[in-house]
């Protein structure tokens, strides 16, 4: 984490130094992104999950969703036993560019399929916030994030990727792919007598994953939006 | 034979040594039991110890019926034999030891007919223990603990795993592995059931039979190469904890767990022929041994 | 008459012993068959061998005029048996082992009968008593229950006497005595005491290390005919020459003592005659020649048989 800092830091000052016009820009566009998502003070959604992890052998989860201002966000499986990627919280955007306590830097333009983004980073003004750095890709036409990628001291990286649409005006997407930083799983030595069955170990992680990099893909069906959420679901 | 096998039965039941064993495996169930109820999530932390920052589940839901029932199982089908042996090993030398052998040979029944009626009773005995075992650790267990899905954490090579499987698709798995765990704990019946030819009192017997499995089983768990390859596939040792194959569900591409699906059932198919045969070897050995031996007792 | 049992060139080599060599008898319908023999002379082997419990090395065993190596289960359906202790299950009361045993057999058991046969050993009482609780007379008595519930024609009795009181042992002797006479069963008992044997028995053997010495009907083998006199002078060696040269040479013992084996009415014309002959007596005793026979067999290793098979 300490040597990712290293490189990223002077990288952000010489930014800063650069382009101290197109700032303006971004931060306004992150105003304008962020005005949609206010819109929404709560949520409860229903939706599916996927995860893809390497040791974990888990199906796909009839989830619920329920979210909270300001960054209060659950996500259940009300019918059997989920494993909810700690990092998912920040599939809350408003986590990431709300509190406006950062400071936002136009990094350029890309493409994410066939449309063109805006390339912002996020830094927090905040020195000790856990997240260090945030990287987020704006569809400018309908103002929603396409793409965030979260830089963290605890827990890794994150990156989100959003497809939109019903709920597109709202800025709630379709479908989150959440891409963390996952740990080797290591059950502790001797506690089972496995039966060695002689199966040969399937890979099973997609090409695009790197090593330690785990993935969650929600499939969101349906929103219900601002009819109130109890504090007792968090 | 029948009409033998009844009076087998009959012996075996009025036997205070037979109570102990179910006495024991309730024990250990109730004790296992109670400790998951009061601080489950301490073991639940422990498998988990290398992930724990990384996700988040209810651990609460984790420790359910099905769970207790695995973790249960997988500690005590590695001390059910001992209780096997603690019947199936007196079979013969028990009667030697009372005196009774040699009424019951010069009775007009054969040699080979009293090993098999012998063998049978054992047999049934196991099926009642393993019976008792299902009662009490999976249908207390689900009583205590409630039905949710099941999580089975497992090493596999290098690599550690959890597999989830779902509420609705686990039934049938314990079915099935309490029925490989029956054919799996035969074999030592029919192990001590050999061994208690050559004694003269139940101890020997019962020692030897769990000093072999105590021995193949560590020996089955040393992870050393040479011994993967030319060692394990001969011990039967290796083959006990077969039942386990049916929890291990085959994965999607994806790694999605298949419902109704198991991994390698091939491997299962073998190793139950392989126990089925060293059943077969160890009866027809007692019957050829017995049938030669002098009653001397 | 037929024979029940007849035992011919039966041998057994345990490892390095030869625990029965040769042997051949024959015991017949309604004998009282006395089996006797110092211990480990090889009766429970051969008694072993008569009930299967033991493999023959040798020799050849037909029960009913049938082998007992192809006729098993037939033979033993009909052949009772205490073997050595009468042990039982001890967790079980003596109506379930009764009614084990019976059914064992092959029989069809009813309660009726059960307790009837309970009630011949006088155990009807204690039915329901586990045998643990027994004394070791009592635990007899339902040994011997358990040999004749399924009514055999031939009961094989080892050692049966042993471990009881004088009162067990004229019990057990009436028993015996009864299934003979008033039942009609051939029995097979084996003992190390000739007193006991020569009670009950009309016929009768001795074993010793596996071999027979001697086989007969107790009447021959107990005549007054077969007495053994020893008479005890001044100088033996010189009555005894003394007598070689009279009649008395072919009643006299080949050994360095003075014996003779007569019978026991000619003792006082020997007697007159050694006065004659002016021998010095200092006493003269005499014993059946069997007794003293039977005991010479451990205690004078270097004694002369005296009975010509």
């Amino acid at each position: 984490m300490v040597r990712m800092l290293k490189w990223i830091l002077p990288a952000v000052f010489i930014f800063v130094g650069v382009s101290g016009k197109t700032q303006v820009d971004a931060n306004a566009l992150i105003k304008k992104v962020s005005a949609t998502i206010d819109k929404v003070n709560n949520y409860e959604a229903s939706g599916k999950m996927k995860t893809n992890v390497t040791f974990l052998k888990v199906p796909e989860s009839v989830v619920k969703i329920y979210f909270k201002k300001p960054n209060k966000l659950k996500i259940k499986n009300e019918k059997g036993i989920s494993f909810v990627p700690k990092g998912a919280v920040s599939i809350n955007l408003s986590n990431i560019i709300n509190g406006g306590k950062y400071t936002a830097l136009d990094a350029g333009t890309d493409k994410i399929g066939n449309i063109l983004v805006r390339v912002i980073k996020l830094l927090p003004e905040d020195d000790n916030a856990d997240v260090v750095l945030s990287t987020v890709y704006i569809d400018e036409a309908n103002l929603v994030i396409k793409k965030a990628k979260t830089t963290t001291r605890e827990n890794g990286s994150y990156q989100l990727e959003m497809t939109y649409g019903k709920y597109i005006a709202y800025g709630l997407p379709d479908k989150i792919i959440f891409t963390f930083n996952t740990k080797d799983y290591k059950l502790p030595k001797g506690v089972t007598f496995d039966f060695d069955d002689g199966a040969a170990v399937k890979k099973t992680t997609p090409e695009t994953l790197k090593k330690n990099q785990g993935m969650a893909e929600i499939t969101f069906d349906s929103y219900i939006i601002n009819k109130g959420v109890p504090d007792t679901v968090f | 034979m029948l009409n033998l096998l009844r009076i087998e039965l009959f012996k075996i039941s009025r036997r205070p040594r037979t109570y102990i064993a179910f006495a024991a495996i309730a024990a250990i169930v109730f004790i296992f039991q109670f400790a998951f109820k009061a601080d489950g999530e301490s073991y639940m932390n422990l498998m988990l110890q290398s992930v724990k920052d990384t996700f988040e589940f209810e651990k609460v839901r984790a420790i359910n019926g099905y769970f207790m029932c695995y973790i249960i199982l997988n500690t005590l089908l590695i001390q059910v034999p001992i209780l096997v042996a603690l019947i199936a090993a007196d079979s013969i030398s028990g009667e030697a030891n009372m005196g009774t052998l040699r009424l019951l040979i010069s009775k007009p029944i054969s040699r080979t007919q009293l090993i098999l009626v012998k063998f049978a009773a054992a047999t049934i005995f196991t099926i009642l223990l393993l019976l008792w075992m299902a009662i009490t650790s999976l249908v207390f267990s689900l009583l205590i603990f409630g039905a949710d899905d099941m999580l089975i954490f497992r090493s596999k090579g290098d690599e550690s795993q959890i597999l989830l499987i779902t509420k609705d698709d686990v039934i049938w798995r314990y079915l099935a592995a309490f029925a490989y765990a029956t054919v799996a704990l035969t074999v030592i019946a029919a192990l001590s059931l050999f061994l208690s030819i050559f004694a003269e009192n139940s101890i020997g017997p019962i020692i030897a039979t769990v000093c072999i499995v105590i021995v193949c089983t560590i020996i089955s768990n040393i992870n050393v190469p040479i011994i993967d390859k030319n060692v394990k596939p001969f011990l039967f040792t290796s083959y006990l904890v077969g039942w386990k194959g049916f929890f291990y569900i085959a994965t999607t591409d994806e790694g999605v767990p298949i419902k109704g699906s198991i991994e390698n059932w091939t491997a299962i198919r073998n190793s139950l022929l392989i126990l089925l045969l060293h059943i077969g070897i160890l009866v027809a050995a007692s019957v050829i041994v017995f049938r030669k031996k002098d009653i001397l007792s | 008459m037929s024979s029940i049992i007849r035992v011919s060139h039966l041998s057994k080599q345990f490892k390095d012993t030869r625990a029965v060599d040769d042997l051949s008898f024959t015991v017949n319908e309604g004998d009282v068959y006395g089996f006797l023999g110092q211990n480990g002379a090889g009766k429970s082997t051969t008694i072993r061998m008569l009930l299967s419990l033991v493999a023959p090395s040798e020799g050849e065993i037909n029960i009913f005029e049938k082998k007992l190596s192809t006729h098993r289960s037939e033979i033993l359906r009909q052949v009772g048996a205490v073997i050595e202790k009468p042990d039982c299950y001890k967790y079980l009361s003596a109506y379930d082992n009764l009614s084990i045993f019976a059914r064992m057999s092959g029989m069809k058991v009813s309660r009726q009968l059960l307790m009837k046969q309970l009630q011949m050993v006088g155990l009807a009482d204690r039915a329901g008593s586990k045998v643990k609780t027994f004394s070791q007379g009592m635990k007899q008595r339902l040994g011997i229950a358990v040999a004749l519930v399924h009514d055999p024609a031939l009961i094989i009795l080892d050692e049966p006497t042993n471990g009881l009181d004088p009162q067990g042992i004229a019990d057990m002797r009436n028993l015996i005595l009864k299934l003979s006479n008033e039942m009609g069963k051939t029995v097979l008992i084996s003992s190390h005491l000739l007193s006991e044997i020569e009670l009950i028995a009309n016929r009768m053997i001795i074993i010793h290390k596996g071999k027979k010495m001697v086989e007969g009907t107790v009447a021959d083998l107990l005549d007054p005919a077969h007495s053994l006199i020893q008479v005890e002078t001044d100088n033996n060696a010189a009555a005894k020459e003394k007598l070689k040269q009279t009649n008395w040479v072919s009643f006299l013992q080949n050994d360095k003592q003075l014996r003779l084996m007569m019978n026991k009415e000619e003792v006082p014309r020997l007697i007159s005659d050694l006065v004659a002959m002016e021998v010095q007596l200092l006493s003269v005793s005499s014993s059946h020649s069997l007794e003293n026979y039977f005991l010479s067999l451990t205690t004078l290793p270097g004694y002369v048989e005296p009975f010509a098979n």
